[in-house]
C-alpha cells in the first residue's frame, strides 16, 4: 500500500471504479407529497393570482377590460422593479429597508435634474441611489453589520436628504412637458407604458442573471450557507456589496420612472414601500431567511398585491385601506405555507 | 525526494487568552499522504485554518512551492491550488448537487450563461468516478451526510489542487465509501498530489499514510515515517502519556469483561414501521445491558433510535417501557416514560451553544426542577456540579459557553443533561465521532459505568471496534430491518462484518469484501479477539 507503483499520469478524476458497487442511495424517493410542496412554493402564486383573474373578470366586468389591464400594470411595474432588487437581496439572505425613501429620492432628483435634459434626469438619480445601496452593501459586507440596522438607517437618512432638497416638501421639481423623460414615463406601446415594457425587461435579465450566471448561484449559496461560501473561496462580501448597490440602483430608477409618470417629484410616494416590496417578495415563495427563492414569483406577487388593490378599487364601497388587510393575510398564509413545506421536506 | 509544496515554518496563532499553535513547522512533499493527529485542542484544526486562509497567522511564515505566501481568504488559497475538505460538511444545503461542486467555476455557453445540461452531466461522471449515483439536480440536503461528504470530495478533487486537505473526512462515510476515498486518495498521489490527512482512526491513517506530524497543546511533537511509528507509540506522543499507561488500557476504554443483564427487558419495541425507512423492527432493551445497533449508512439505525424517542413518527408498531405501553410516541412521552437520547449530530439537535454549561445541562430537567414555575437555583447548582464532576466537564466555570468547549466536553455536558432526568434507557447515537482520544476513552468508559448501574443503553457507532467492545450484544440492521443478532461469543469482528456484508450483490468481488477491505494488515497490532 505504502509503495505506490507510480501509474501512467491518471487523469485528475478517478475512472469509475470497475468493480465500484453502484452506491444505493440512502433516500431514493421523494414523496409526491414533497413534489407536490416544491411545485405550490414555486407557482403557487402563479395559481392563486390566475384564480382571483378569472373570478374577479366574471364578477366585475370591468375589471376583465384592455383598460383596466393597463392601468394596472403599469401602477404595478414600480413596485415590480424595486421588488426586483429586493428579491437578489432576501435571496442572500439579507433585508433592504431603505428602497422607498431611495424610490421618492430618486424620484425627486429625476424632476428636478429634468432641466438638463433625458440623460441627466436618468443618471442622476441612478448614481445618488447607487451609491446609497453601495454604503449599505459596504456597511453589512464590511463591518459586519446587520442588514436591518443598516438600511432603516438609510431609510431615515434617504427621506431626510429628500425634505432637505425639497425644502421640506414646499419645493416641487416638475419634468419639463413633452420632454423625452416624460414620454419615458407617459408614452406607451400598443396602449401599455413604457415602465411596464422595462419591467418586463428587467425581470428578463434579473432571471438570467440569478439563475444562469455565477454571480447568480453565488447568491443562493451566501444566502444558503454564507459560512460554506466563504471556504468555498466565493467571494461573499462583494456579492454582498453588488447586492445592495443593485437594489438602490433599481429603486433609484422606479423612483426616477414614477417622477416621468406624473410629470413631478413627488415627496410623498414610497412611504412603506419596501414592506409592499418584501410582502411581494415572500408571497413569491422566496424564503424570508435567504438561499431559495425566484425572480417569476417575485413578479406574480407584485401582480397579486396589484390585482387586488384592483379590485378593492372595483368594489367601491369597500375603504381602498382593506387593501391591506387582505395582502397581509395573503402574507402570513404564504408564510405558513412556507414554514410547513419546508418541515415536510425536511422530514420526507 | 520529492519537492516540498506547502510549507509553515515557525508558525504561530493566539486567540485572546489562548495560544493555539506555538512555533510550529511543518512541511507537506508531493505525491505524499501526509497524516496530521492530535487530539481536540492539539491545533489541528487552527493549523489547517492558517494553511487555507481562513486564520492569518500572528508569526512565521507560509511557503508554498517555496515561495513565501499570505493568505486573505480561502479563495486566495484555493487559487494557489490548496483545496480542503473539512469535517462538517460545508456545502449549500438547498443548492443542487451539481450546483454545489460547480459554485464559483460553473461551466459556461457561449452568451457566458449557466451550461446546466454540460454541467449535471459532468457532475453525473464526476460522482461515478466516486461510486456515487445521485440526480445531480436534487438539492444536497435531501441526501444522507455520507453521500453529501462524497459530494464536497468530488468538488474538492475536481479543481486542479496541488494539496488536498482532507479534515475527518471519513467520520461520517460507511466502510465502503472509505475504500472508495482510499482509491482517491491513491489516485491523486499517483499524480503527485499531496494528502494532509487529518483523522482520529488509527487503521485509516497506518494504511494510506506515508508520514505522521504529531500535535500537541499547540506545538509540534513530531514529523516522521508512519512506517517506523508503532500504533502505541503514536498514541502516547498525542496523549502526552506513558506507553505502558496506553498499553494497560488498551485502544478503546471500554471494560471487556460484560455487564451483569437483568432478566426483564426494560424496552420492548415490536414491529416498528415507517414508509421506506423502517421495516417490523423488533427490540428489546435490558437493563445494565449496552446493546449495540449495526448497520451500514441507511439501514435505519438512526431511524430506530429517533422512532424508540417518539422523535420520529411511525406507521405502526408499539413501544413499552417496564411494561407500561407508551401511548402515542411523543419526545415528551418518550422522556416521562424514562428514554433519553444523545443525538448523532450533536451541533444541530443537542447543543445551545450560546447558553452556558449550567443552562445546557438543566435545560431538559428544568420541569422536574422547577416548583409553580419557579426553578430553584441552588437544586440547578448541586445538579449541574455532580455532574461535571462526574464526567469531567473542562469547563473554566459552569457559566462558560457551550460553544466554546471542545468536542469532547460539548458531548460530556450533553450526556449530563439526559442523565439528570434519570432515564431509565439512554440512546446513543455515534457519542463518539469527531471528538478527540482522551475525551472518547472517557466517554467510552463512562458508557460501562452507565451500564453497570444498571442503565439499558442502546450503542449506535460506526466504529466497528467501539461496537464490539462497548457492545454485550449487537442488533444488525440492514435496509430498514433487523438482519441479524450477536450475542455472546458471537460478538466479535468477522462475525459482525459477516452480517453486516451479507446483502451486498454476490458479484462482490473478492477484494472487495470488508474483512480484508477495512483494516489494513498492520504487523503486531491484529491480534485475534
Amino acid at each position: 500500500m505504502k509503495n505506490t507503483t507510480p501509474a501512467a499520469p491518471a487523469p485528475q478524476v478517478p475512472a469509475p471504479l470497475k468493480n465500484a458497487p453502484s452506491r444505493p442511495e440512502p433516500r431514493p424517493e421523494r414523496s409526491t407529497g414533497s413534489r407536490i410542496g416544491e411545485l405550490l412554493q414555486r407557482q403557487g402564486v402563479l395559481a392563486v393570482l390566475l384564480t382571483v383573474i378569472l373570478i374577479a373578470s366574471f364578477v366585475y366586468p370591468t375589471f376583465a377590460s384592455v383598460d383596466n389591464a393597463r392601468g394596472v400594470t403599469v401602477q404595478a411595474s414600480f413596485l415590480a422593479i424595486v421588488a426586483l432588487g429586493m428579491t437578489l437581496v432576501i435571496i442572500t439572505g439579507g433585508i433592504d429597508l431603505s428602497v422607498g425613501s431611495v424610490f421618492a429620492l430618486g424620484g425627486v432628483l429625476a424632476a428636478w435634474a429634468s432641466q438638463w435634459g433625458f440623460l441627466a434626469a436618468l443618471l442622476v438619480p441612478l448614481v445618488v441611489c447607487g451609491a446609497i445601496g453601495l454604503v449599505n452593501g459596504l456597511l453589512i459586507a464590511r463591518a459586519n453589520m446587520a442588514p436591518f440596522i443598516v438600511t432603516l438607517a438609510t431609510l431615515l437618512a434617504a427621506r431626510g436628504m429628500l425634505l432637505a432638497f425639497t425644502d421640506e416638501g414646499a419645493t416641487t421639481y416638475l419634468v419639463p412637458k413633452d420632454s423625452a423623460f416624460a414620454e419615458l414615463g407617459q408614452g406607451s406601446v400598443w396602449g401599455f407604458g413604457y415602465p411596464i415594457l422595462i419591467a418586463l425587461v428587467l425581470f428578463g435579465a434579473g432571471g438570467l442573471l440569478l439563475q444562469r450566471t455565477s454571480f447568480g448561484q453565488t447568491l443562493f449559496a451566501v444566502g444558503g450557507s454564507s459560512d460554506a461560501a466563504t471556504l468555498m473561496g466565493l467571494p461573499v462580501a462583494r456579492t454582498k456589496i453588488l447586492v445592495y448597490a443593485l437594489s438602490g440602483l433599481l429603486a433609484g430608477l422606479a423612483g426616477a420612472l414614477n417622477a416621468a409618470r406624473l410629470s413631478s417629484g413627488v415627496t410623498i410616494v414610497g412611504v412603506g414601500m419596501e414592506l409592499d416590496a418584501i410582502s411581494a417578495v415572500v408571497i413569491g415563495g422566496t424564503l424570508l431567511i435567504g438561499g431559495a427563492g425566484s425572480i417569476s414569483g417575485t413578479l406574480w406577487g407584485v401582480l397579486l398585491l396589484a390585482v387586488i388593490q384592483n379590485l378593492i378599487n372595483q368594489i367601491g364601497s369597500l375603504n381602498s385601506s382593506y387593501q391591506s388587510v387582505v395582502s397581509g393575510g395573503f402574507l402570513i398564509v404564504v408564510v405558513v405555507a412556507q414554514r410547513y413545506l419546508a418541515r415536510s421536506r425536511r422530514t420526507t | 525526494m520529492a519537492a516540498t509544496v506547502l510549507e509553515a515554518r515557525s508558525v504561530s496563532k493566539r486567540f485572546p487568552g489562548v495560544v493555539a499553535l506555538d512555533d510550529v513547522s511543518f512541511s507537506l512533499r508531493a505525491g505524499e499522504t501526509h497524516a496530521l493527529v492530535g487530539e481536540n485542542g492539539a491545533g489541528k484544526s487552527t493549523l489547517i485554518k492558517v494553511l487555507t486562509g481562513v486564520y492569518q497567522s500572528d508569526g512565521g511564515e507560509i511557503r508554498v512551492a517555496g515561495e513565501p505566501v499570505r493568505f486573505a481568504r480561502p479563495f486566495e488559497a484555493q487559487q494557489a491550488g490548496i483545496s480542503t475538505i473539512y469535517q462538517e460538511v460545508n456545502l449549500v444545503p438547498l443548492m443542487s448537487v451539481a450546483r454545489n461542486i460547480f459554485l464559483g467555476r460553473e461551466p459556461k455557453n457561449r452568451f457566458g450563461l449557466i451550461d446546466f445540461t454540460r454541467m449535471n452531466r459532468e457532475t453525473t461522471e464526476l460522482l461515478d468516478g466516486f461510486g456515487v449515483r445521485v440526480d445531480p439536480k436534487r438539492p444536497l440536503h435531501t441526501l444522507g451526510i455520507g453521500t453529501q461528504q462524497m459530494v464536497a470530495l468530488a468538488r474538492a478533487v475536481s479543481v486542479q489542487a496541488q494539496v488536498v486537505i482532507m479534515d475527518e473526512p471519513t467520520s461520517s462515510l460507511e466502510p465502503r465509501e472509505v475504500e472508495t476515498l482510499f482509491r482517491v486518495i491513491e489516485n491523486l498521489r499517483s499524480q503527485g498530489i499531496a494528502v494532509l490527512y487529518v483523522s482520529h482512526r488509527m487503521d485509516e491513517l497506518y494504511r494510506i499514510c506515508d508520514r505522521v506530524t504529531v500535535l500537541r497543546d499547540g506545538r509540534h511533537i513530531h514529523t516522521g515515517d508512519l512506517a517506523d511509528l508503532d500504533r502505541m507509540r503514536l498514541v502516547s506522543m498525542m496523549l502526552g502519556r506513558d506507553l505502558a499507561e496506553v498499553r494497560r488500557e488498551g485502544l478503546t476504554s471500554f471494560d471487556t469483561a460484560g455487564h451483569d443483564v437483568a432478566r426483564t427487558p426494560v424496552l420492548t419495541a415490536t414491529g416498528l414501521d415507517r414508509r421506506h425507512q423502517l421495516h417490523g423492527i423488533s427490540i428489546e432493551l435490558y437493563g445494565g445491558e449496552v446493546l449495540g445497533l449495526g448497520g451500514l449508512l441507511g439501514s435505519g439505525r438512526s431511524e430506530t433510535a429517533k422512532a424508540l424517542t417518539g422523535a420520529l413518527p411511525l406507521d405502526g408498531g408499539e413501544i413499552t417501557v417496564d411494561g407500561k405501553r407508551i401511548g402515542r410516541p411523543t419526545p415528551a412521552a418518550a422522556i416521562r416514560a424514562g428514554i433519553s437520547m444523545l443525538p448523532e449530530d450533536r451541533k444541530a439537535e443537542g447543543i445551545i451553544p450560546q447558553l452556558s454549561v449550567r443552562e445546557n445541562i438543566v435545560l431538559a430537567a428544568m420541569p422536574r426542577l422547577s416548583r409553580a414555575g419557579i426553578v430553584s437555583r441552588d437544586r440547578q447548582d448541586r445538579i449541574v456540579s455532580i455532574f461535571m464532576e462526574r464526567l469531567r466537564i473542562k469547563a473554566s466555570s459552569p457559566e462558560q459557553k457551550v460553544g466554546e468547549l471542545s468536542g469532547g466536553n460539548q458531548q460530556k455536558v450533553l450526556l449530563a443533561r439526559w442523565l439528570c432526568l434519570e432515564p431509565k434507557v439512554l440512546l446513543l447515537d455515534e457519542p463518539t465521532r469527531g471528538i478527540d482520544v482522551g475525551a472518547k476513552a472517557e466517554v467510552q468508559s463512562l458508557i460501562d459505568d452507565l451500564a453497570r448501574e444498571g442503565l439499558a443503553v442502546l450503542l449506535i457507532s460506526s466504529d466497528i471496534e467501539e461496537l464490539i467492545e462497548g457492545a454485550d450484544r449487537i442488533v444488525v440492521l440492514r435496509g430498514g430491518a433487523v438482519a441479524g443478532e450477536l450475542a455472546g461469543d458471537e460478538v466479535e469482528e468477522s462475525r459482525l462484518l459477516e452480517v453486516l456484508a451479507d446483502h451486498t450483490p454476490t458479484a462482490e468481488p473478492a477484494d472487495h469484501t470488508p474483512e480484508t477491505g477495512r483494516k489494513a494488515p498492520v504487523a503486531g497490532q491484529e491480534d485475534p479477539r
